[in-house]
């Protein structure tokens, strides 16, 4: 059975980051459910806080350094992304929005991604819906329909207020369902082939006859 | 003087060494970070000419010009440039870097680098590129969106000019051409040998290698992995379409040095001039430029290593381009840069890259070889396309 690879892009900046906790718990409850599926994984969590200086000198100076070359390549190669942002100005942080903005347009095309975020009040959810959700859409990824937002207070844990137990926490449940979604997205896919920027779509034969 | 064409004495054709060294300008008017001072236009193109015929006095072989259509730029008429400057010289080849296929009309360019030709003996041939300011391009009626599109199509007719006297022709971007004849036909009947330049798109350089084309890579803004990769295209793409092994295909890269005698002189001098530098200014540390790029700040040795080392991912190659005019560097410090690059790297280069270069590998057409190949009967194996 061939592998699939998930990638986990983090943009908390501090830390420890209760941004990459809520991707470290995401991560876990995918790979717990693609085992389930009998899916292979191999994950790799990427800090976008230690890429700074590379994603922003990519912005400036049009290439990217060695380093982060590799971690774009890992997302670009990635059977699955789950991608977590604090939410600053109700949306995505500019260090997210970087990393993304410095993705071969290409790179996320029909990628099973699931969206999560940090925030420092619930009321500030929908910037998934308003905000991360169009900006995947525009490039093509695949949204898994539940998306994750973990505000304070969800960090508390405790009693489901249907009866459940502690683990049974509304976060816990939503954690669950989003990679669930996300696996079974994963599991409906061929692994994905590396990415040839060098390509040519098209022969020169069609180039030249204007096709 | 105007030289003549007609003998490969005259024309370029002079040493026994493989590869062609010179420098390209872009041309840019940017003000010296350290004093303030903006040249104006005016010094800036005296100073592209005086730094063309002080290469030809230092024994550099091309001076290649830039295309420009919007400020800080100055060169927007590279002909008029390069004619004046084929008057006062007689070795130097004269090119472009680039020349505007998309936004140009090519019936224009078939008639000014004719032109060109018969001004400089030969001494010319070009470098076209796509452009990547996106409002030059309605400036001139066109769509960005298109650019590949155009650099096809401009360039099939473009061949078809300096190719047919008589051209009838229809496409998608220019008006349509009846019994058109393009004059002044190329000198002896040979048109100036062309390179497709571009940083990073797969389809020029399977353009060049389609027509057997010189392929030039920028390299100067992109790691080393990145053109290795694109050389790496053009030549598997240059045997596939016949027109001789990959390692023969015409290869041409960009570099980009500053030097004084000892490096620690070197960086200091030039990191005011790199931090502020309109590309790449204010964002990664010279350091981390030198590191991922071509770029050499240093001695005249540090650039001899440096470029020996292009070879080892790009192959044999026929031009090296150095960039050494720019970010408000004042003339005066250019023209030390092209004492040493003349006194102390390139004869060093010329003889280094010799060693261990193939037979086979053949240096870059000009003139006077494309024309000995054809009266000579001999196939060209560049500058024609697959039958």
């Amino acid at each position: 059975m061939t592998t699939r690879t998930l990638a986990v892009i983090a943009a908390g900046l501090t830390q420890p980051s209760s941004t990459r906790l809520l991707a470290d718990r995401l991560a876990a409850a995918t790979e717990t459910e693609l085992s389930r599926l009998g899916i292979e994984h191999r994950t790799t969590v990427i800090d976008l806080r230690q890429h700074g200086r590379d994603v922003m000198n990519n912005l400036l100076a049009g290439f990217p350094t060695s380093q982060l070359k590799a971690v774009v390549d890992t997302v670009a190669g990635a059977d699955g992304l789950i991608a977590v942002t604090p939410i600053f100005n109700a949306s995505y942080s500019g260090l997210f929005k970087s990393f993304v903005d410095i993705l071969d347009e290409r790179s996320l095309v029909d990628k099973p991604v699931l969206i999560a975020a940090t925030g420092g009040t619930a009321r500030h959810s929908l910037a998934l819906e308003h905000a991360l959700r169009p900006l995947f859409v525009y490039l093509h990824a695949v949204v898994v329909p539940t998306s994750v937002y973990a505000a304070p207070e969800d960090w508390a844990g405790g009693p489901d207020p249907n009866g459940g137990g502690p683990l049974t926490a509304p976060l816990h449940r939503r954690v669950g369902r989003a990679a669930r979604e996300l696996a079974v997205s994963m599991s409906q896919r061929e692994p994905r082939p590396a990415a040839d920027p060098f390509a040519l779509t098209t022969s020169f034969s069609d180039l030249v006859a204007g096709s | 003087m105007i030289a003549v064409g007609g003998t490969p004495e005259i024309m370029g054709l002079r040493r026994e060494d493989g590869v062609q060294f010179g420098i390209f300008s872009v041309g840019d008017v940017t003000p010296d970070p350290t004093n303030g001072r903006l040249p104006s236009e005016h010094e800036r193109i005296e100073a592209m000419v005086t730094l063309a015929l002080k290469a030809e006095d230092v024994g550099l072989d091309v001076f290649a010009s830039g295309e420009h259509h919007n400020p800080p730029f100055v060169p927007s008429s590279p002909t008029t440039m390069l004619g004046y400057i084929a008057a006062r010289t007689t070795r130097l080849i004269l090119s472009t870097a680039t020349t505007l296929i998309t936004t140009n009309d090519p019936v224009k360019i078939a008639e000014d680098y004719a032109m060109l030709q018969h001004l400089a003996g030969g001494r010319v041939d070009l470098m076209l590129g796509r452009g990547n300011t996106a409002p030059v391009y309605p400036w001139f009626g066109q769509d960005i969106r298109n650019g590949i599109p155009l650099a096809i199509e401009n360039y099939a007719l473009l061949r078809r000019l300096w190719r047919e006297d008589v051209v009838s022709w229809t496409g998608r971007f220019r008006t349509p051409l009846e019994a058109f004849t393009s004059a002044p036909r190329p000198l002896d009947g040979v048109p100036p040998f062309v390179w497709h330049g571009s940083i990073r798109s797969p389809e020029i350089a399977e353009q060049a290698a389609y027509y057997g084309d010189g392929f030039f890579a920028n390299h100067i803004f992109w790691p080393a992995e990145h053109t290795r990769r694109m050389v790496g295209l053009y030549r598997e793409r240059f045997e596939h379409y016949g027109h001789g092994s990959a390692d023969q295909a015409i290869v041409g890269l960009g570099g980009q040095v500053f030097m004084r005698p000892s490096s620690q002189d070197a960086v200091r001098e030039f990191r005011p001039y790199f931090d502020n530098a309109p590309v790449y200014g204010h964002g990664p540390s010279l350091e981390e430029f030198m590191a991922e790029t071509p770029l050499t700040v240093g001695s005249p040795q540090q650039v001899i290593d440096r470029t020996l080392e292009f070879r080892t991912y790009a192959g044999h190659y026929q031009r090296q381009l150095f960039l050494i005019d720019h970010a408000g560097l004042p003339i005066k410090t250019v023209l030390e840069q092209l004492d040493m690059l003349g006194e102390e790297v390139v004869p060093v280069l010329r003889k280094e890259m010799n060693i261990g270069r193939p037979a086979d590998v053949p240096e870059a057409p000009t003139h006077a070889s494309l024309l000995a190949a054809r009266d000579s009967g001999t196939p060209s194996v560049v500058g024609e396309s697959p039958s």
